[in-house]
């Protein structure tokens, strides 16, 4: 039995290393990645706190999260798309038309 | 009838706005058909008012006609009363005469002109202008007060202005309008000074309630002196008296017809005609009297001592018409009204008959009116050498002419006045004799002195001229018979009676309601007595007048007509006086030097400060403007633009700052809000 404070660990430094992608990165599908590693470490709390408790609301709750975060990809993707068509680049500098 | 006097100058008004505004496109006939239709007709309807009128009794031959209200009556408060003026017509014995004179001597002159006229430009013009005058003048006869008269007076005066600048692109035509014009306006200013010095006293402008008020003895005697000075200045001005007379020998520029309709027969005679409506107001003011006497007589004189000397044809008879307005006022001087209206009434007829002769004259010799160059047309022109003759007898003053018996009646009453003013009169008479026979000698006696062009075309009057001076030539006989002296022959009418009622205050003392009517009869007994008491001085100047008239004429028709050269030795032997008779005494000159030129001056000196004076002002005005402007140019531009230049300077420093916190990049924002996680997060770890 892997002790809860590990997974937490863990699960921390997968949330570290998808907001690094998201702030450092400047192509909009890693920063989209980013996304779903903290997603994904967001699940892996839920699951390790379920697991801690034995309830099992936590394990649902990721389901649920992860069925969301695949209509997020789709329509994250799909608005990459787009503006690759207008812009011919997927460089998030490049989107700064709300610039003040 | 009396409810239609107006239609006596609406009519011509008919006929000025037809010819006036469709003149221009109608033939040359039809122009002449309506202008002198509308007279004709003006003269039936004057013949049918006056018939009416002699139908009244004797004492109360009044007619009046209020048509409308021009200034409606005002209150001026205080129990005075205002403004208030009808357009009130009024016919009496006197304007009957009038009305009579205008407008049959009136038709007469339209019909004359249609001949005389036809060749000339703006026909139609010309007729209009006619008609214009003869509406205005039957205003100023027919008009029952001041204000009603005032208006054919000035009326009158201005189709006298239009009608001598007639040819207008002429400088001559067109200085001499404006000089009567200008003339003229002297006068009214007096005229209207002693109308409104009525008004002020007795509160009504119309005649007949002022003379009841002077007659009755109101209003103190200097204001009546005063006005009946002012409006005896009027009468100078209209009527060419001195010092005003300068501009009547100068109006005739004019066309030859006009000068025999207004500048001799009817509009120079308002000033007479204004004095005698007016005749108890100067026998209230016998200073006024005695002022009019004598200037009436110095006129005569003057004007017939210039006449003797004009070479000009129509310049002599000029002077004569003022000399003869003269002998009019001279009449009124004296007292003898009725004597000024029947010596206008022949000086209408045969100074008519002379002018329309005298344009006859030009005429037939294309507009030459030296006399110089004249002589001899007794053959070439007999019919205008026949009336002719009859004008000399009547104005030199041939027993029974008319000019005979009306310049008779003047000086018999002069004599009784004063003999002074009686000697010059007659001197005035022999005078005018001269000149007249020696304008008959110039013109018809004699040898041809015309050149040999104008010699061979001249030509004998067409039937449209022939027949007026026919008629006048007529009336100038005869028209004396209106007033034979009882002393002579009792006729079952005359002027003199017929007029009385009129000049008599008593016929106004009357009109209050006190009876009076007895009183006019015992004043026409007083005068009959008194003249029966002089025949037999009347009879013997009379003939001495008769004599002296006859000898002259003898005298001049034998100087000009046998022995011309004794004249121009004559001329030669007396150059000295001849030169300043036909210098006209350089009274135009003098005038110019006293009056004329300092105006100019007068005008430059206005001119100087205007341009100096008000136009400076203004000018600082302006500048002290442009001054105040640049400092408010300066608070604006530096003060008010510079605060509000701050404000949005400020803001929009500020903003730059905080406008870059908006980079439009997603990741900034998110760098941001992570941050902000820190520093809660770190707020709610060490702090709470």
């Amino acid at each position: 039995m892997i002790p809860t404070s590990h997974i937490l660990v863990f699960s921390l430094a997968l949330f570290t290393i998808g907001l690094i992608g998201v702030l450092t990165r400047r192509n909009a599908i890693i920063v989209m990645m980013g996304i779903e590693l903290m997603l994904n470490s967001a699940n892996i709390n839920f699951i390790a706190f379920s697991q801690k408790l034995g309830d099992l609301a936590g394990q649902v709750f990721s389901i649920f999260t992860i069925v969301v975060a695949a209509g997020e990809v789709a329509v994250g993707l799909a608005i990459i798309i787009s503006l690759y068509r207008n812009k011919d680049s997927i460089n998030v500098d490049d989107m700064n038309i709300m610039k003040g | 009838m009396s409810g239609s006097l107006w239609l006596i100058p609406i009519l011509p008004v008919i006929g000025f706005l037809i010819n006036g505004l469709l003149g221009s496109r109608m033939p040359k006939k039809a122009v002449s058909f309506i202008a002198c239709g509308v007279v004709a007709v003006a003269f039936v309807l004057s013949g049918l008012a006056v018939i009416e009128l002699a139908g009244m009794p004797a004492g109360q031959r009044y007619m009046e006609n209020r048509l409308a209200t021009w200034v409606p009556p005002v209150d001026a408060g205080g129990g005075a009363k205002g403004l208030a003026v009808d357009w009130l017509f009024t016919l009496d014995p006197l304007s009957a005469v009038m009305i009579l004179i205008v407008t049959g001597v009136g038709l007469l002159i339209h019909i004359y002109s249609v001949g005389y006229m036809w060749e000339e430009p703006g026909y139609w013009r010309y007729f209009t202008y006619l008609n214009l005058f003869m509406a205005m003048m039957l205003t100023l006869v027919l008009g029952g007060s001041f204000a009603v008269m005032f208006v054919g007076w000035e009326g009158v005066g201005l189709c006298s202005y239009l009608l001598i600048g007639y040819f207008y692109w002429k400088p001559d035509c067109a200085d001499a309008g404006r000089k009567a014009f200008i003339t003229n306006r002297i006068g009214d200013l007096a005229f209207v000074i002693g109308t409104l010095t009525l008004f002020s006293y007795f509160g009504t402008l119309e005649f007949r309630p002022i003379l009841h008020a002077v007659t009755t003895g109101q209003g103190p005697q200097w204001v009546l002196t005063v006005v009946a000075l002012c409006l005896f200045g009027g009468a100078c001005g209209k009527s060419a008296q001195i010092p005003l007379y300068v501009w009547l020998p100068d109006a005739m520029a004019g066309p030859t017809p006009v000068s025999a309709l207004i500048h001799a027969a009817t509009m120079v005679t308002a000033g007479v005609y204004m004095v005698c409506r007016l005749a108890p107001l100067y026998l209230a003011a016998p200073a006024a009297l005695t002022v009019m006497a004598c200037v009436g007589a110095a006129t005569a004189l003057f004007a017939a001592t210039i006449g003797l000397a004009q070479d000009d044809i129509k310049k002599v008879l000029a002077y004569s018409t003022v000399s003869q307005l003269g002998y009019m006022f001279l009449a009124a001087g004296v007292g003898a009204f009725s004597g000024a209206i029947f010596h206008l009434t022949t000086h209408a007829f045969f100074k008519a008959l002379l002018f329309l002769g005298s344009g006859a004259v030009i005429h037939a010799l294309h507009h030459e009116q030296d006399m110089m160059k004249m002589g001899g047309l007794r053959k070439q022109l007999p019919t205008t050498y026949k009336v002719f003759l009859c004008g000399w007898v009547a104005i030199a003053g041939v027993p029974l002419t008319s000019g005979f018996f009306s310049k008779d009646e003047i000086l018999w009453k002069a004599f009784q006045w004063s003999p002074v003013i009686w000697a010059v009169g007659a001197i005035t008479a022999v005078l005018t004799a001269f000149y007249m026979t020696r304008l008959m000698g110039l013109t018809f006696w004699g040898k041809s002195r015309m050149d040999h062009h104008t010699e061979q075309h001249v030509h004998e009057v067409g039937p449209a001229m022939k027949w007026p001076l026919v008629i006048l030539a007529g009336l100038a006989l005869v028209g004396g018979f209106l007033s034979v002296p009882a002393s002579l022959w009792h006729m079952p009418f005359t002027l003199e009676a017929w007029l009385e009622p009129v000049f008599n205050p008593a016929t106004y003392a009357a009109l209050g309601g006190t009876t009076g009517g007895a009183m006019g009869g015992d004043a026409a007994e007083l005068a009959g007595h008194a003249e029966e008491a002089g025949s037999a001085a009347e009879y013997g100047l009379m003939l001495l007048m008769s004599l002296l008239a006859v000898l002259t004429m003898w005298f001049g028709f034998n100087l000009y007509d046998k022995t011309p050269e004794k004249a121009a030795a004559f001329k030669k032997r007396f150059a000295g006086v001849y030169n300043v008779l036909k210098n006209k005494y350089w009274v135009d000159e003098i005038y110019d030097a006293l009056v004329i030129q300092n105006f100019y001056r007068l005008s430059r000196a206005a001119h100087w400060f205007d341009v100096s004076v008000v136009d400076g002002a203004v000018h600082l005005v302006r500048n002290l403007t442009v001054g105040f402007s640049y400092l408010s140019v300066f608070w604006d531009t530096w003060v008010v633009d510079g605060l509000v230049n701050l404000a949005g300077r400020t803001v929009r420093a500020g903003s730059g700052g905080l406008r870059k916190l908006q980079t439009g990049l997603l990741q900034s924002y998110a760098s941001a809000m992570v941050f902000g996680l820190f520093v809660l997060i770190c707020f709610y770890m060490y702090v709470s």
